[in-house]
């Protein structure tokens, strides 16, 4: 789409575009083509030198065991966050649409957490699942269970899963409940009339028109699941224990801060572009789609 | 006050469309002119050229004896309403119509007595304080014709300012633009794809189609003797029958085939044709009373269909033709009847329709 | 819905008070908590009803500092956490308008190239380039400034595109008819599309405060100094002693500080932020 009426001036266009321009080149550009020339060299601890070593990064990091266990881990957190978040969420939303009285009201109790930060979080559901003193981690005690996110890796995962869906639920119940809300009750009324009951006109008639909003959000919650855990990770776990909910972005960070092993960090940033840019073009042709409906 | 003359313009897009192909029309001090055609035939964009909203890539636009084919909108001394009336939703009626006196840097007080006398001129006094979107539709039309009048401009350009009026108010809209304009004798340029609006208002009449001007002249001539088909048949409702024509010998000695167009209301409902005349055969297959006046809607078929003039009848194909007759008086569904016209009201055209042959 | 069950109602309503309830447990648990005492919220038996000691933990926490580990007064923090997400915020919609501005409402060489340019940065978050975009902000010498916090944060696509798609939909004949009321670019800028936009740029202007707020990974690294904290990360320094250690009731005050202004924002101006949020997605 382009717009018709114009103006015509030369210079000013550019002008306007400096700024960000120049923000986007300093903080984005720069650092993104050096992580990729990164990836290719060796640095002295001090980051005194370098050397360049070609596809040793690459291939340090892929004979990695920590590598692979941390894409395992990532692929078990997104799995289990997006599914069970969007579940959850589709959940509500059906509910909150049945009574359009109770829809705006229940809307503004479910929408707050998206506020929260995930690092705080991630402090709330460690302080609520302490094994010492939280108050949930009582019950779990009173039935002779051993639970300690601290030293056992599951329960760690357990954890810094509930927070992470407790904080994409809400975003996920917005978007469900706008997708709910823009079916025609007309077409429900007359799946009614041909006979179909509540389950089956979900099935068949909601489910299969709310499928680009569930897409879409698929497509949204494995981003956020990559990227903005990453604080619930650090403030309930720091990626322990013994590496059982680091993964991969969270190892960027502690292989870069902690271990200093900056090539290496490097490379583990390149392959995230990758995966992202990936990501980012499914998502493109969704939109696509969209655009053609 | 001044007069506006396109000279040879032309318009290409950078794609290579050709959006005006060679346009001459002169519209004289204090006129009225309407730029009336079907959509896409470039009547929007030619106006948008006079306005300066649109670059001239041939030829040349002159107002007041100026050429502002290089010349900023602002700087043409012209004013526009648009057919979405484009006013500032932001801003108050009384602000719609200063704003562009202020961006010229009137003084405060000329603002105030021109906003205050375009607003009693225009009855809408009352809803200066107002924004747009608590306006009804016609009362924008009227703050767009405001934010016009304030500017006191040499031309007034109107781009299908009533077509987002229901037809009530677009006919008292029309009334009242028609009688503002006589009233400050601004020239104006009018653009419409209405037929009707196109006849009622304009001095002169600019009738267009694909980026050419079919025919230029004041709206009865147009109506009573159109240059082309084309014109014979965008002009006046329901639009004039035609009807191919093979060897048009009978009536014109230059031979070869040819159109004959015969308007719906100088059909005749006779036995026999008049000396020189039409006489049709149609079976009525539709009818449409409207209460003053009925349409009948006919079938030809080909006996005894040739004009009854010549020696050498012509031969027309069968075809639908309508009648129009005053009343209510009209015959069954599926009733033959005999449709006859006088030889004065039949119009011939050349085969591609691009001319008309005098009969 | 088509039928009506009183069971269906009673089912319904069910489950969303349950989820009200998920929602709701943990930040209740962390405001009960941070109005008991150290021992009381470290026994383990926390009751669930709000203690005595209110003012003095939120007291405390303000205006003495959190904790043996971390001395910064969560006053400062909740400080720093403003001047950065205002400054977030506010760089974006500047930067964004203007260019936004530029790409639709002007035709010059490298139009496309520089849309393409901006538009790319969608793809890539901070946090998989956090050591490099942390190596030039050192070399520009912005550790621990506010200017460090704020600009590689504000380089994004997001407020481009919600303005590239808002001034889509504003008419073109409201240029025209500017053009033809003596209005250059300034002023069509400032007379009507600023004030076309307000809408947008407040809701862009909530969703970019409760992203700068909420920012996490980029103010750990850059901030050194305690001083420069803010309230998000100043609460995980708080807990990173020994469990023992760590007064739990000033880090669930702090929790709560810092929770109260962007879910401020978003109850109560509810309407702008779910616009921001779908139109920034779109």
């Amino acid at each position: 789409m382009e717009k018709s009426a114009v103006f015509s001036s030369k210079l000013l266009p550019y002008l306007l575009l400096v700024p960000q321009l120049i923000i986007t080149f300093v903080f984005f550009y720069w650092p993104a083509s050096q992580a990729l020339w990164q990836s290719f060299l060796r640095e002295d601890a001090f980051g005194l030198s370098s050397e360049f070593i070609g596809m040793e990064n690459y291939q340090a990091l892929f004979a990695q065991p920590e590598y692979y266990k941390a894409m395992l881990t990532t692929l078990v957190f997104s799995t289990l966050v997006a599914g069970l978040s969007l579940t959850i969420a589709l959940l509500f939303a059906t509910q909150a649409d049945k009574s359009l009285k109770a829809a705006p009201a229940y809307k503004t109790f479910m929408i707050w957490p998206y506020a929260v930060a995930p690092a705080v979080a991630g402090v709330l559901w460690i302080f609520m699942f302490h094994p010492s003193l939280g108050t949930l981690a009582r019950p779990l005690r009173w039935m002779n269970f051993d639970w300690n996110p601290l030293l056992n890796g599951n329960h760690a995962m357990a954890l810094v899963v509930m927070a992470a869906i407790w904080k994409q639920i809400s975003y996920n119940f917005l978007f469900f409940l706008a997708g709910l809300q823009s079916i025609p009750k007309s077409v429900i009324e007359a799946g009614a009339i041909d006979g179909a009951g509540p389950m089956r006109r979900f099935w068949t008639i909601i489910f299969p028109l709310l499928s680009p909003t569930s897409f879409f959000l698929l497509v949204v919650n494995v981003v956020y699941v990559f990227f903005d855990t990453f604080g619930i990770i650090d403030a309930v776990t720091g990626g322990g224990p013994a590496g059982a909910t680091t993964t991969m972005v969270y190892k960027v960070y502690a292989d870069g801060r902690l271990g200093g092993d900056l090539g290496s960090s490097a490379a583990q940033s390149v392959v995230l572009m990758i995966i992202v840019i990936a990501l980012t073009a499914v998502q493109f042709r969704y939109v696509e789609r969209k655009v053609q409906y | 006050m001044a007069n506006v003359a396109l000279r040879n313009v032309h318009k290409t897009y950078p794609g290579g469309v050709e959006a005006i192909k060679g346009i001459d029309f002169e519209v004289g001090d204090g006129q009225f002119c309407v730029l009336v055609g079907p959509s896409g035939c470039g009547k929007s964009t030619l106006l948008r050229m006079v306005a300066g909203l649109e670059t001239i890539t041939g030829g040349d636009i002159d107002i007041g004896g100026r050429i502002v084919n290089q010349i900023e909108p602002a700087d043409r001394d012209i004013a526009m309403v648009f057919q979405n009336y484009a006013l500032y939703p932001h801003m108050s009626v009384y602000n719609n119509m200063a704003y562009g006196l202020r961006n010229r840097g009137m003084p405060k007080p000329e603002i105030d007595t021109r906003v205050q006398e375009a607003a009693r001129i225009l009855e809408i006094g009352a809803l200066l304080d107002r924004k747009p979107r608590q306006l009804s539709g016609g009362q924008r039309q009227r703050v767009a014709m405001g934010r016009a009048i304030v500017r006191q401009p040499k031309v007034f350009l109107f781009d299908e300012p009533l077509s987002n009026l229901d037809a009530k108010l677009r006919i008292a809209m029309r009334v009242e633009i028609r009688k503002l304009q006589r009233r400050l004798k601004t020239t104006s340029i009018y653009v419409t794809h209405d037929q009707l609006e196109a006849m009622t208002l304009a001095d002169i009449l600019v009738v267009m189609n694909g980026g050419r001007v079919e025919q230029i002249g004041n709206p009865l001539e147009i109506y009573q003797k159109p240059a082309t088909t084309f014109v014979a048949s965008f002009i006046g409702a329901p639009p004039m029958n035609l009807m191919p024509l093979r060897d048009a010998g009978g009536f014109k000695a230059a031979g070869g085939d040819g159109i004959l167009g015969i308007r719906p209301e100088d059909i005749l409902l006779l036995n026999e044709a008049p000396a020189g005349g039409l006489a049709l055969n149609l079976t009525v297959e539709a009818i449409e009373r409207v209460g003053a006046e009925t349409y009948i809607y006919g079938v030809r078929s080909q006996q005894g269909d040739a004009p009854t003039v010549s020696a050498k009848p012509g031969e027309l194909p069968p075809g639908e033709v309508i009648v129009r007759v005053p009343g209510a008086i009209a015959p069954a569904i599926g009733e033959r009847i005999r449709a006859t016209a006088p030889r004065e009201k039949l119009h011939l055209f050349s085969a591609d329709g691009r001319q008309r042959i005098d009969l | 819905m088509v039928e009506h069950r009183p069971l269906n109602d009673i089912i319904a309503y069910a489950i969303l008070t349950l989820g009200v309830f998920i929602v709701a447990f943990p930040v209740y648990l962390a405001l009960i908590a941070s109005t008991h005492d150290a021992a009381t919220v470290i026994s383990g038996n926390m009751p669930l009803l709000p203690g005595s000691h209110t003012l003095e933990n939120y007291y405390r926490a303000v205006f003495v500092g959190g904790s043996r580990t971390s001395r910064e007064p969560v006053g400062h923090m909740l400080f720093n956490s403003f001047v950065s997400a205002l400054g977030i915020a506010m760089g974006k919609i500047f930067i964004s308008i203007l260019s936004a501005y530029a790409v639709v409402y002007f035709r010059f060489p490298f139009r496309k190239a520089a849309f393409w340019i901006i538009f790319v940065t969608l793809m890539l978050p901070v946090e998989v380039r956090i050591y490099p975009t942390y190596k030039v902000v050192s070399d520009l010498h912005m550790l621990d400034t506010y200017a460090g916090l704020i600009l590689p944060l504000v380089a994004s696509a997001t407020g481009t595109l919600l303005f590239r798609q808002f001034f889509m939909t504003v008419p073109d004949e409201l240029l025209e008819a500017s053009r033809i009321d003596g209005a250059g670019p300034f002023r069509f800028f400032k007379d009507t599309l600023l004030p076309l936009s307000m809408t947008t740029i407040a809701a862009l202007f909530v969703i970019q405060f409760i992203y700068g707020w909420n920012q996490y990974l980029w103010p750990l690294l850059i901030t050194t100094q305690d001083s420069m904290q803010t309230i998000v990360t100043g609460i995980k320094k708080m807990l990173t002693t020994t469990d023992e250690l760590a007064e739990w009731q000033l880090a669930m005050a702090t929790a709560v500080l810092a929770m109260v202004p962007p879910v401020a924002v978003v109850v109560f101006m509810q309407r702008l932020f779910v616009r921001g949020l779908v139109e920034t997605e779109k």
